[in-house]
């Protein structure tokens, strides 16, 4: 074992044994957190001792220090539990920790791990999370546990799927496509320009640095309340990154390789389609998911502004001012649901389509 | 023709095109009301009149060029700062939130980094995650997490900073790692040679080899700590700030104010960024990595 994992190991074991003390001090502590804690001083202390080295034990050590936590959950915890907690946490990092170590030696077994770490890892806060918000008594208006938001978002699916489809496949989905498709169309024809290509360049770089959010509510004036004010807001945010990053895209073939097209005769077409937007793909990839995350976010600021009574927006701020945070949260998860498949997708798709870039191939460094 | 003048004839071309089609919308999208106007009013009129008089409209669908430029001077140079009305004084309210924001950005970013760098079970877990934070629309949440910032205590500079925190780490935490990790192998093994431990080679090579991807990175986190800043000022009730600004105007009808602290925003976003590419500009220069 590394200085680190040792250090690891020793605090856990520490927190272990404070987590102990203190349930016994304490009184009126459940039997669960005493035995729990007992395990993890022991797991601890044989890697003092040198005895049963294996990683599994690590693992196993935080597992069950988690399932007590689970189990004796209730408000108003005492401090027994809170060290138990900091034990299971730092024997789980420990077991994650050598598990990266031992992940070099075959391919399958580090591609297992390569995807359980973080998994894991989104587990872990979830479970803190859980903790914090019953264990402290936190109450639901300032932050809802992870269960009630649970419970809030199976019981009312069909509301949160008539606000999806009017924010995300209505506005953010129309108004993406018709961003990101003009300013591709845009692009290459100020690629032909020179003269365009010096003048909107630095215009274009400009504007996509800007706080383009800020005219939402003049699209709301000029559009009305319906899904058109909040797909234009898209259009007019998505724009310039695809525009931008499109025509420097369009510049990365090398003349090399331009010449070599050209002894061919290709024509402008086949230059265009063959060589140019190829080497181009990782540049627009780059926009279209930059932009995907940007589409979601006008369309639900743009309802701020003025909404019909549907809409992720819309009931983001109108459950909040009734204090169902729960409800607030539910509609959290699915936004951050439909940007991150959507950003998964496109991540999907760019290793499709630019699989011969150095970044996609296999055994880089 | 000299380089400079070559370089901006262009840009100025393109924005005075842009400045012609502003005119011609700002004609065409009054001129039904102001038409309507004249009918009602049962006055004579000519196409001068019209063009005229549509861009002098007291709350115009699209306001004119020249009359948000009367507008930012007037709530500019002719208002006391201290004023309610003084766009200096909201925007230095946005300002100063922006500014913290992006500084509690750069320095969580950076230490991420450093951490995601040197531990590879922080590379593994976090990295995935960091990704998916920025997925989430923080900026669509912005006025609940401000309400509840608010309803726990934290008031004022605080929660708004947050938000731009929130945006501006991740472009310093995703540039900052490739920079740690930019250095040539080759470099590493002369180091490595020279019997460098662990600490040596990250002050000495890798940090100084990251400083010109740290610079281009914050350049995007500042013009993104802004956006944050404003739409942070969105559910505070409209008392003070550009985005306050931006939502009483729009309550209002008010559209050239609503335009004129969207310029206004523009410009502070021009300046942030360019004040950073001077700093940069200074450092790398001074470090000998830029001529």
């Amino acid at each position: 074992m590394t200085g680190f994992q040792t250090l690891l190991s020793r605090l856990g074991a520490g927190a272990a044994l404070l987590a102990l003390v203190s349930g016994f001090l304490g009184g009126g502590s459940d039997m669960a957190v005493i035995g729990g804690s007992l395990l993890l001083v022991l797991a601890g202390v044989r890697h003092v001792s040198g005895i049963l080295p294996h990683i599994v034990i690590d693992l196993a050590a935080g597992l069950v220090g988690m399932a007590v936590l689970l189990l004796v959950l209730a408000s108003g915890m005492g401090a027994a539990f809170w060290w138990l907690l900091v034990a299971s946490w730092l024997f789980c990092w420990l077991a994650v920790e050598r598990g990266m170590m031992a992940s070099t030696n075959t391919a399958m077994f580090s591609n297992v791990i390569l995807l359980a770490v973080p998994v894991f890892f989104g587990i872990w806060i979830i479970f803190v999370w859980q903790m914090l918000a019953v264990g402290l008594d936190i109450p639901m208006v300032l932050l809802p546990s992870p269960a009630q938001i649970a419970v809030r978002f199976m019981a009312s699916t069909s509301v949160l799927w008539a606000d999806f489809q009017q924010t995300f496949l209505k506005a953010a989905l129309i108004g993406y496509i018709l961003g990101c498709g003009s300013a591709f169309f845009l692009a290459i024809i100020i690629d032909r320009v020179p003269f365009l290509q010096r003048g909107l360049l630095p215009v274009g770089n400009f504007v996509s640095a800007l706080p383009v959010i800020g005219i939402a509510p003049i699209m709301v004036m000029w559009f009305g309340f319906d899904w058109q004010s909040k797909a234009a807001v898209v259009v007019v945010m998505t724009f310039f990154p695809m525009l931008v990053n499109t025509v420097a895209g369009l510049q990365a073939s090398q003349a090399m390789e331009r010449d070599l097209l050209r002894t061919y005769a290709s024509s402008y077409f086949q230059l265009l389609i063959k060589l140019r937007l190829p080497t181009a793909a990782p540049f627009i990839f780059n926009a279209l998911k930059i932009n995907s995350t940007l589409a979601l976010i006008g369309a639900i600021v743009a309802e701020f502004f003025g909404t019909p009574i549907v809409g992720l927006g819309f009931r983001i701020s109108t459950e909040v001012g009734r204090m169902n945070l729960d409800m607030v949260w539910a509609e959290i998860v699915v936004a951050a649901l439909a940007g991150s498949i959507s950003y998964g997708l496109l991540s999907l798709l760019e290793k499709q389509v630019t699989f011969w870039h150095p970044s996609n191939r296999r055994n880089h460094s | 023709m000299n380089a400079a003048v070559a370089r901006l004839f262009p840009i100025a071309t393109v924005v005075a095109a842009i400045m012609i089609v502003w005119y011609g919308f700002t004609v065409y999208l009054n001129a039904p009301w102001q038409i309507e106007k004249y009918e009602k009013a049962g006055i004579e009129w000519q196409m001068e009149d019209l063009v005229r008089d549509t861009m002098a409209l007291d709350r115009p669908i699209l306001p004119a060029p020249h009359q948000i430029a009367i507008e930012i001077w007037q709530t500019t140079v002719e208002k006391k700062i201290t004023s309610k009305r003084s766009l200096i004084y909201h925007g230095g309210i946005t300002l100063s939130s922006t500014l913290l924001g992006f500084l509690m950005g750069t320095v969580l970013g950076i230490g991420l980094a450093v951490s995601i760098v040197e531990n590879r079970a922080m590379d593994k877990s976090l990295m995935p995650w960091i990704i998916t934070s920025q997925t989430i629309p923080i900026l669509a949440i912005a006025p609940m997490i401000i309400v509840v910032l608010n309803s726990v205590g934290l008031t004022g500079l605080l929660p708004k900073a947050l938000i731009s925190t929130y945006l501006s780490f991740f472009p310093v935490v995703v540039g900052m790692v490739k920079g740690l990790r930019s250095p040539d192998p080759m470099h590493i093994d002369l180091m490595r040679t020279y019997k460098a431990s662990r600490m040596q080679l990250f002050w000495k090579l890798r940090l100084p080899a990251s400083v010109p991807f740290l610079f281009a990175s914050m350049k995007v986190a500042i013009a993104i700590s802004l956006v944050g800043a404003i739409v942070g000022e969105l559910p505070t009730g409209a008392i003070a700030g550009l985005g306050a600004r931006l939502l009483a105007g729009s309550y209002y009808g008010q559209t050239i104010q609503i335009w004129s602290a969207l310029i206004s925003a523009a410009c502070m976003a021009a300046i942030l960024i360019s004040i950073v590419g001077i700093i940069s500009h200074i450092t790398l220069k001074r470090m000998g990595l830029q001529q």
